[in-house]
């Protein structure tokens, strides 16, 4: 990060405090968030940080930063703030934004895992979790991690082989088309 | 006692042992188990991080069968449990969330369902004096470690039936059968769920930690209640051990497999033959 990052008022900070529907503004950086992340030692910033880069406006540091895509939304933050600020719920609409502008991180692995978990649901109503780990695979060319686990999967009925799809699966569409309007 | 049943999708697949030892401990212990008809996935993080709306319509589906059915709700898989509660939150408490979500599902809900945790029927509803009176085979002199995680307690003013940040309820159900939970400080620290897939390294290194801590409060074994926490705790305990130093090969239980085997249930209707690291059934 850079000793001094210029205030820019392009609306950033009213923009997420609208999408998360928290108050982002109150937070006075006591880096009690920072302090319990659990994925802070893999961050580029901490928690804190970006609560302090969205003051400043510093839209290309946070939309393309890996922080936010490293949050596990295990909502330790949010549980502990003392200012009440959702800092969960402020990630979440980080990751929504950066993928409208598109400008999330090639490397951010969880916009292509949540892309293929959701299209799942999609086709299938529910995830069928073989299908969506290949083409999870196939998307981000990680055909070998985790591959060892799967005989020892298959035998012990941990992996089903075969989608269950729900009968609802239509009304699951629909709720996805109807979502896409929405938002 | 009835419950509505959502299994979630986990529970189809890589947790169907959560759903046999879940469906198993309460025939035995009375409590009836209706399947929500044609459940549908609940988005998960996967949802809430892609879009606001969907993450609230999703579980609504379900919630709305619920009520269909004129039955309360109950939830195995924590990650499931949490969006429903948040759901329920969101359509009670903004008129304009419940008017959005009923706009997209094309039917209404006033968020009235109420939705319950298997941990939380059992220790709350049911009782532990209750199920002291059910269990044959007390888990006598097996240490165990309590691993609650993320949203089994957060965010707390939503999914509260226990504390935040000192949780005991899945302590006090270990206790009712006879088994020793151990004092740890790890109880509620995230092993980095659904980084599971994308960030495999991140998961590693956070296994590493609460696995050892577990071992050094001299727990024999470990229990949880939610899939993605045995993913990361049982399926890559290896991964863990090779990346970051070895320990001892450590059990990590569904809390209902373990109170199955202290209720009598054989192992194999537990899936307890399922585990990474293999679980002799008593004191490893």
């Amino acid at each position: 990060m850079n000793d001094t990052i210029p205030w820019n008022d392009d609306g950033l900070l009213d923009e997420v405090r609208r999408r998360s529907g928290t108050e982002v503004g109150a937070c006075f950086q006591c880096h009690k968030c920072s302090t319990g992340c659990p994925v802070g030692p893999d961050m580029d910033f901490l928690p804190s940080q970006i609560m302090r880069l969205v003051h400043l406006g510093a839209e290309d540091e946070v939309l393309g930063s890996r922080a936010i895509w490293l949050c596990a939304s295990c909502e330790a933050c949010t549980a502990r703030c003392p200012m009440a600020i959702d800092i969960a719920g402020v990630m979440d609409a980080l990751r929504i934004m950066a993928i409208d502008r598109r400008i999330a991180l090639p490397s951010a692995r969880g916009k292509q895992f949540n892309r293929c978990f959701l299209g799942s649901v999609r086709r299938h109503g529910r995830v069928y979790e073989m299908g969506m780990m290949t083409a999870y695979k196939l998307r981000t060319f990680d055909l070998l991690t985790d591959v060892d686990k799967v005989p020892q999967m298959l035998s012990q009925g941990r992996l089903a082989l075969l989608p269950n799809r729900s009968g609802d699966v239509g009304q699951v569409r629909e709720v996805f088309r109807r979502a896409e309007e929405e938002d | 006692m009835k419950y509505a049943y959502f299994p979630g999708c986990s529970l189809e697949s890589t947790a169907r042992s959560f759903d046999l030892s879940t469906r198993a401990v309460c025939r035995e212990l009375g409590i009836a188990l209706e399947e929500i008809p044609e459940w549908t996935c609940c988005g998960s993080t996967p949802a809430h991080a892609s879009s606001d709306s969907l993450s609230v319509a999703l579980p609504t589906l379900n919630l709305q069968k619920a009520q269909a059915a004129g039955l309360p709700v109950m939830v195995a898989c924590a990650s499931c449990y949490a969006r429903l509660r948040i759901a329920n939150h969101r359509i009670s408490s903004d008129p304009e969330d419940r008017r959005r979500a009923e706009r997209i599902t094309g039917r209404t809900y006033d968020g009235g369902v109420e939705v319950r945790h298997v941990l939380d029927v059992l220790v709350n509803h049911l009782g532990l004096d209750a199920i002291r009176a059910k269990v044959r085979r007390p888990l006598a002199g097996l240490r165990v470690a309590c691993y609650y995680g993320c949203l089994l307690t957060r965010p707390p003013e939503i999914v509260a039936f226990d504390d935040a940040e000192h949780p005991s309820s899945m302590d006090a159900l270990a206790a009712a059968a006879g088994a020793e939970p151990v004092e740890w400080p790890f109880k509620t620290e995230c092993c980095g769920a659904g980084l599971s897939m994308t960030n495999s390294g991140v998961v590693a290194r956070l296994a590493h930690k609460l696995l050892s801590m577990a071992r050094a409060s001299g727990a024999d074994c470990l229990a949880v209640a939610c899939p993605l926490c045995h993913v990361n705790l049982d399926l890559r305990q290896a991964d863990a051990a090779k990346a970051h130093g070895a320990f001892q090969p450590t059990p990590v239980l569904y809390v209902t497999q373990l109170l199955g085997l202290a209720l009598g249930l054989p192992p194999e209707n537990l899936g307890i033959d399922a585990l990474t690291v293999g679980f002799a059934g008593g004191k490893p």
